[in-house]
Order: structure tokens, then sequence, then C-alpha cells
């Protein structure tokens, strides 16, 4: 007997769930897998390949709106987007290569399971942010769709934010609406260089607190700079600290001067700018987590807390000299640790009495069977996640305990 | 008129009983009894319908409101979250045999953090209270929905309310951080906190426009930003709706995404100008207004360009907010095109289906239709740039069928949404007023689905029953599986 299957059609996608639950046998759900490291290690003899279900079904870039089959590579996607000058707002970085996959894997629904966001997570949102709708097969074998194509819906529960970010525990999906918008016209990014990470964050708190709508504020120290990639950032040598204005060319240009002297002067540290194809190399490595994609033996861990709580986290945990970057205004602390020691326990409550969660997103098979990989969840909480889960996969087929036992 | 499931008489025949046991919990002055403090109570903005609650409780504490529950899940009595009343869907509408738990006294601001950029207050603060606690540094909370004077921000979660300028700031669900929140069972959960994202289901996002079905919140954590340096906004006049809703299209398309872009269709342009002389022209047939918001070099650049679309897209009048008050003038308008409207007929439903935008021509004309059809007028407001009508239908309730045909007129309107691949609801929320049209956009599967979300969270449906979904199902029945016994045939699937 074949351990894959791939169903082309919603009535075989709900076939194969329903005879893996006459069978009990669970299911790995599966785009391209270029993200099978994310999550707990799953025990499953079968997958169902979800690259049947392939395609754009439906594109109006005047209605800001994109229908695709779960399965659709998100690079034709992505592509699709670019030639009509639009974009998916919330920049998920090319996470396929954080694993040692080539360049430009991935499909729509793993992204939408594994609810990514970039950089501009600060200003616009996840991907939960921009899902309008979802359809496909839940645990039970139903079809089912949920949400819509429109923006404005307040129709029954928001499904579509629960099966996002659900890392396909809950449905098979099969077709996926998001809302899309222009790409920016231009972009500049403002570089303070050589502050220290809490002097950077001061700065990055100023900016993001500013009328310029900022939309990427990242403090990269020295080491990590070194490995964008992106030269003006890479011959500092230093610690750079990096707001990005996008928008209309007259008023990014007015931002970015209007930052320049509101920030320069006062911090100390010298500024540099960079225009729009520099911006978009150096966030783009950001977003795509360029230094720990070099650094593949290197455990990563992603801990999002309070913005002025990120420099004060990195000290407490001693980690200041551990491959790391702070993204989201101070919130994100990107983490890389050497060894197979995750350090989970003294991380985490380090993290909790911090008041923010810490997801260990890449190790070894062994270490996420071993540590939770997803922040672990106060009971009542876990009790009400396993009764979602229920209602939709009651006999729990659908990537069992790829996020929590269980589910 | 839609009807409620009928009341469970042996719970009103313990009422006395029940108020006693509730005024052990929290003071007895906030037990309210006496029919004349109950009929505040009665009704929402869905004015059409009233019923008098049980009981309407008034708790200050995140633990008087979980005794409240254990309580009341103890003795399977049914209760009505409230916030400010002002839902349009019949949301707070109390039911004869449940408590009313109404959110009023929850009403502090706790904590403002510029640095982090979010404030911390109780539910039962008003949405424009967040902004008053803040604007003083220069900031506010972006959703604005025009009830922002009355409604409060756990309403707001409920509904997961919008305003005129959530096409560029997002809906409620896109500016919230963290809430705390009490299940029926009475235990206390906290989701998100001031940092970004949260670990495990989205849970907040589904308890977000979940209309007090799900929980109650008692603490909320919303983004704060950082007010425009600049906004201006222009008034854009057409001969025809077809121009002006080509011309929000053509705005969008060249990558231009405003604060706000609303559009008024003539009765209602008449109504509002009638009623706060807001300048606008009587000559059009539809009128825009849209609003730039930015750093002054983006909004000039930007006014330019959109006035430039608008001539190509043939308007005939076009005028520019020069300060501060007129920009105010030019939305007072639109924001009082309820009232103004209620001023025009002795009663008017609001609906408010979402639709794709480039439908409107067509729904406009069917409108029209259904109003020859029924015989009543309509009025038309419309967030334009995401698509969410608000036809205003007015009728007389006085007049013996007007109001029966008034909700005909209305569901008619709403299935023709559906089917031209819109949405029942935008931001009004489902409550009594849609529930029974549900089944015109979910199947039966869909609609089980949701309700299995209803039986993680409340699993004996106590939580604002009679809202949302029309057939109530058990939730012992909806957990079975209905697989049969036998093996199912090895299905025709390709493998590897
Ligand atoms: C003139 C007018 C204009 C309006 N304009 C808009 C608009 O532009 N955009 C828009 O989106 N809406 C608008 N509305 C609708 C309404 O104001 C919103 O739905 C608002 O969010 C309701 O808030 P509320 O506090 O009045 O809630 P209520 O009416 O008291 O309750 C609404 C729902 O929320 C639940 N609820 C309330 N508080 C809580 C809580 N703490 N925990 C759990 N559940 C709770 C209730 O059970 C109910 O289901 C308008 C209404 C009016 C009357």
């Amino acid at each position: 007997m074949a351990d894959i299957l791939k169903p082309e059609s919603e009535s075989q996608l709900a076939d194969a769930i329903n005879w893996a639950q006459s069978e009990s046998v669970p299911l790995a759900v599966k785009g391209q897998g270029t993200k099978d490291g994310l999550g707990r290690p799953t025990q499953t003899r079968y997958t169902l390949d979800m690259t049947g279900f392939s395609g754009i079904d439906l594109y109006e870039p005047e209605e800001l709106v994109l229908t695709a089959k779960a399965g659709t590579p998100i690079a034709e996607i992505q592509q699709a987007l670019a030639d009509k000058n639009q974009e998916l707002r919330f920049e998920p970085g090319d996470l396929g290569r954080l694993y040692g996959h080539a360049p430009g894997g991935g499909t729509l629904g793993g992204l939408v399971a594994a609810n990514w966001a970039g950089p501009r997570r600060i200003k616009d949102g996840a991907a939960r942010d921009h899902v309008l709708g979802i359809k496909g097969v839940t645990g039970r074998g139903e079809f089912i769709k949920s949400g819509g194509r429109v923006v404005k819906n307040v129709s029954g529960y928001d499904l579509p934010k629960l099966i996002t970010g659900a890392h396909g525990t809950l449905m098979a999906m099969t077709e996926i609406t998001v809302k899309v918008l222009p790409a920016p016209e231009k972009i500049r990014t403002v570089l303070l260089i050589g502050l220290s990470a809490e002097d950077g964050r001061k700065a990055m708190s100023r900016a993001l607190g500013s009328p310029h709508e900022v939309s990427g504020a990242a403090h990269v120290p020295a080491t990590a700079a070194a490995m964008l990639g992106v030269d003006p950032v890479t011959r500092q040598g230093a610690a750079v600290t990096a707001i990005r204005v996008e928008g209309p060319g007259p008023s990014v240009e007015h931002r970015c001067a209007e930052l320049i002297r509101e920030l320069g002067g006062e911090l100390g540290g010298a500024t540099e700018e960079l225009h729009t194809e520099n911006s978009k190399a150096f966030w783009k490595a950001l977003a795509d987590l360029e230094p720990l994609v070099q650094q593949q033996d290197k455990l990563v861990w992603k801990i999002s807390v309070a913005p002025t709580r990120g420099p004060a986290l990195v000290d407490t945990l001693g980690l200041g000299d551990s491959l790391h970057w702070l993204d989201w205004g101070g919130g994100l602390i990107w983490l890389g640790l050497d060894g197979s020691d995750s350090r989970a326990d003294a991380i985490r409550s380090t993290v909790d009495a911090a008041g923010g969660h810490a997801t260990l997103i890449r190790a070894p098979e062994p270490t996420r069977a071993a540590t939770e990989v997803f922040h672990p969840l106060p009971d009542p909480l876990m009790g009400l996640s396993r009764r979602t889960k229920e209602g939709f996969d009651p006999n729990g087929l659908l990537n069992p305990g790829r996020m929590y036992p269980g589910f | 008129m839609i009807a409620m499931p009928k009341p469970d008489e042996s719970v009103i025949a313990r009422r006395e009983q029940i108020a006693e046991d509730l005024a052990e919990i929290i003071p007895p002055a906030h037990v309210i009894y006496d029919e004349d403090e109950r009929r505040a109570y009665e009704t929402d903005g869905l004015t059409a319908y009233r019923q008098l609650p049980l009981i309407v409780v008034l708790p200050e504490t995140t633990e008087q409101v979980a005794e409240i529950l254990k309580y009341c899940q103890r003795e399977k009595i049914k209760v009505v979250p409230r916030g400010a009343g002002t839902s349009l869907s019949g949301g707070s509408l109390p039911v004869a045999d449940g408590i009313v738990l109404g959110l009023g006294k929850f009403n502090k601001v706790l904590k403002v953090n510029y640095d982090d950029r979010y404030a911390v207050v109780q539910p039962g603060v008003t949405n424009l209270g967040v902004t008053k606690a803040v604007q003083e540094e220069g900031f506010y909370y972006a959703p604005d929905p025009s009830s922002q004077i009355a409604c409060s921000i756990g309403g707001n979660i409920a509904e997961n309310s919008g305003g005129v300028h959530c096409l560029k700031y997002g809906l409620t669900t896109n500016n919230l951080l963290g809430i705390e929140f009490v299940t029926m069972s009475g235990e206390v959960m906290r989701f998100g906190g001031t940092g970004l994202d949260s670990p495990g289901y989205d849970l907040m996002g589904i308890i977000t426009g979940s209309e007090g079905l799900l929980g109650v919140v008692t603490e909320v954590t919303v983004r704060i930003l950082r007010s425009p340096a600049e906004a201006r906004a222009v008034l854009i006049g057409f001969p025809t709706s077809e121009q002006a809703g080509d011309c929000v299209g053509r705005i969008i398309a060249a990558g231009i995404i405003p604060g706000g872009m609303e559009m008024m269709d003539k009765p209602a342009i008449h109504a509002t100008e009638a009623f706060v002389n807001a300048g606008y022209p009587m000559d059009v047939e539809a009128l825009l207004i849209v609003e730039l918001d930015g750093p002054q070099a983006e909004v000039d650049h930007l006014i330019e360009r959109v006035d430039a679309i608008a001539q190509e897209a043939g308007a005939t009048y076009s005028r520019v907010s020069q300060d501060e008050d007129e920009r105010a003038t030019f939305w007072a308008g639109r924001k009082a095109a309820f009232p103004a409207v209620g001023r025009i007929s002795p009663d008017y439903m609001c609906m408010d289906g979402t639709i794709p935008r480039a439908q409107l021509p067509l729904v406009l004309r069917k409108m029209t239709e259904f109003s020859e059809k029924y015989g009543l007028g309509i009025a038309n407001v419309f967030h334009a740039g995401d698509g969410n009508l608000h036809p205003l239908i007015l009728f007389d309730a006085n007049k013996p069928g007007d109001l029966d045909k008034a909700e005909a007129f209305g569901a008619d309107i709403l299935k023709l949404c559906v089917d031209v691949g819109g949405v029942l609801t935008g931001e009004h929320g489902v409550g009594v007023e849609k529930r029974d049209l549900m089944p015109h956009m979910f199947t039966e599967d869909d609609l089980k689905q949701q309700q299995r979300v209803k039986c993680a969270f409340d699993p004996d449906q106590l939580l604002n029953p009679g809202k949302m979904f029309p057939v109530l199902h058990r939730c012992a029945e909806l957990g079975k599986m209905h697989v049969s016994g036998g093996k199912l045939p090895f299905p025709d699937i390709p493998r590897f």
C-alpha cells in the first residue's frame, strides 16, 4: 500500500479523510513540505499531499482580492501579484530556506497554516489579518466553507482566524481567499549605526510612535548584520538599527528626512539611508531570516514580547553573544543557539516573566520531541483548545500532536 | 418578526430566588429587579424588538463576573452580555428567561503605554473613550464606528466593529492585542497580551465577532496609533452611481488606499444635507467622500491624483477641505446619516450587506426594483472602499404590515448581496435580525461546524441564546460522528 494520498478534488479529499476515519489512521497534511521542520514531530504513516489543489482561481486587482487553491506555490502567487504591482502585505519570508530547502518553495496553504508574517507585522498584521475565506474538509470528512471574499464580513464566527495558524490540525484546506494590496511606490530605510540594543529600541519606539507610518523597525547586532549580504549594511561592521518608510515618492522622502532629523542627533551614532533596491534586499534578508539560513546547525527560537522588554530579555538570558537580532520594534527576538541544548526551561521562564511567548522554530527531531515547540498553555486554555480541536477533528486524524500533545 | 426560543417557565418562576442568590455575589444595589428599571434594558439599536429581561446584574470585577457565570451555569440560567446596547442586529436583546449581564461599570482606562503603543481598558469604556484617553499625546484608536461616542469596546469586540477608516486601518480584530475573558463555566482566561501573536489556536480571533455567544470579555488591550500629521477630505459628485463606483475602483487600482472612502446616493445626500448643512451638492446622483491622511507632502500629492482620477471618471463636482473644521463638516453629514434619515421617515431599518465592489451598479438597480415592489423608500450610505452597503429602508411601524414589508425588503437585499458573491453582514452582526438568513449563505455543515465552536466554549448553550444560529442543535448531537460502522470502500484517490 502506498503511503501518500494525493486527492485532486474535494470529494476525493473527503473520501480520503473518511477512509482514514474508518481505518483509524492519522494523516500528515502536507503542501510541499518545506515547513515539515516546524512543530512537534508527528507519527503518521500516511501523508495527505495537498499539492493536487493548485492554481489561482480568481484575481481581481481592483477589488484587492485573490482566491487560489491551497496547494498553489507561493512563488506563483507572488509573481501574479508582482505583475499587477501588488503584494501580500504581511511580507512572508521564504521560510523553507530556514529548514534547508531550495529558495522559492512552499504553498499558500502552508503559509496560512503557519500564520507567518515578516517585518511588516507591526504595521499591517500577519497572515491571519489578510485571510478572508477558507474552504476545505474537516477531520470529520465534511466539506465546509468559512468567511468569504470581502474584507467586511461578520456573518457567523470568524473561522478563518481559527484555521489560520492551526498548522493543519483542524482541516485540510482546499481553497483560500486573501486580501492583497498595492506594493509601495518607494521605500527608504534609515540606518542608525552602532547603537546599543536598548538605545536602538528607544529609537524604534520613537519612530513607531511618530506619525511617519513606519513599516519596519529592527535592531541587528554586528554579527547578524554582517550576514545579511547587503553591502551598505555589512560594511558598517557595527550594529544597525533600521527603520523603514514606504509609500508614494514625495511622502517617503519627507518622512525619511524627518526621521533622520528626529532620531539622528539625539542618540548619537551616524545615520545612513537605504533607497528602494537596497531597502528591499535588506528587509527581504530579515524576512527570510538570512543569518539563520546560513547557520543551519543552530537551534532557532522566536520570542515575542512587548517591544520595550526585548533588549533586557536577551541580557537576562545571558545570550547577548549568541547570534540574534530584534525585529518588530524590539518585540520579536530571533535567536540562534549552538549545540543541542534548547535551554527551553530557562528561556520559557524568563519569557513568561516578561509576559511573552517563545517558539522553538528549528531543532532536530529528538529535541522537538522532548521539549514543547510552542509555548505551553495554561490549563484552562489547553482544555478549550482541545475541545476546539475535537469540534473539527474528534478522532485526531489531521496532523495529530503537531502543535501540542493531542492536537 | 423573528421568533425567539420559547422561554423556560420554571426559570421565570424562580425569579425572586435567583435575584436573592445574585445579591449574594454582587452588592444588592447592582441587581436590578424592578420592572421600571429593567425597562431600560429591554431593547438595543434594533428597536423593533423588545423583551424585558428576567433580572439585570451590573458586576464591577472579573471575579464577580466569574461567580455570576458559574452560578448561572450551575442553575442553567441564560445570560445575555450587554455593553452600551447600540447593536443594530439585536445582539444584546434580552430573553425572558435569562439575565442581562451589563458591563457598564467596567468603565476604567487601566493603563496606557506609549513606548509599546497599547492601552489596557475595561470593556465598558466607550470606543471614543479609548481615543480620548490617549489623544493628548497625539495617539488614537483606529476603528471608529459611527456610534463611537456611545458604543463600548467590549461590544466592538463582540461585533468586530468597523468604521469609516477601516479600509486602511483594519477592523477591531486587526487592532486588538489581548483580552481577559470569562467562559460560561466561570473560568478566567487571557489571550494575547502586550506583544504580538499568541501561542496555540487564535482563540482571540474567534472570540472577536462572536456576538457574546462564547463568553464575557472583562479586559481589553488595544493597539493605539499615532494620529496622522494631516488629514484632508475631498467631496466628489457624480451624475450616476456607476461612475462613482467606477471612480472608487480606479483609485484603488492606482495603488491608493485612502484613510476613508464613503459614498451616498441622492436620497441620503438630501436627507443629511437638510439635517446638518454640510454643504453637499444637491444636483448629483452620488457623492463620494475620500479622505487622505499622512504627512502633508503625501496628502497634497494624493489629493491631486484622486482629483485627476475623479475627473477621468466623470465627476461633475469636487471640493477639497481647506481646514479641520471643513473636513469635520464633510464627515458630519455622513456620520449623522442614520439620524438624518430618521427625520425624513417615521422609522427606518439599517441593512449591512457587503458585496464585491464591481457588483454595485447591479445591486443598486435591483434595490430600486425592490423599493418599487414593496412601495417603501430607500436611502443608501456605503463604505465604498470595502463594498459594505448600508441601505436604509424607510417605513412606518404604525402602519399595519409596514414592518413586515420592510423586513422582507431587507431580506431580499441581503440575499442579493450573498448571491453576487458578498455576505449578509459586514459589521453589524447577525444577531436576531439576520439569524434566519444564515442558511442562505451557509450550508448545514458550515453552520454545524460553527456551532461546534460554540460547544467548545459553552456546551449548555446558555450564553446569548436565540442569536446567530437559526436552528439549535444540542452539543451532544453535534459531536457525534456519522461514519457508518463498517469500513468504507478503499477510496479511488491517486497514491504514490
Ligand atoms: C447610530 C449607530 C451607528 C452605528 N455605526 C456603526 C458603524 O459605523 N460600524 C459598526 O461596526 N457598527 C455600528 N453600529 C453598531 C453598534 O454600535 C456596534 O455593533 C457596537 O460595537 C455595539 O457596541 P455596544 O457596546 O453597544 O454593544 P451591545 O449592543 O451592548 O452588544 C452587542 C453585542 O456584544 C455583546 N457584548 C457586549 N459587551 C460584551 C462583553 N464585554 N463581552 C462579551 N460580549 C459582549 C452583546 O451580547 C451583544 O451580542 C452603529 C449603531 C448605531 C446605533
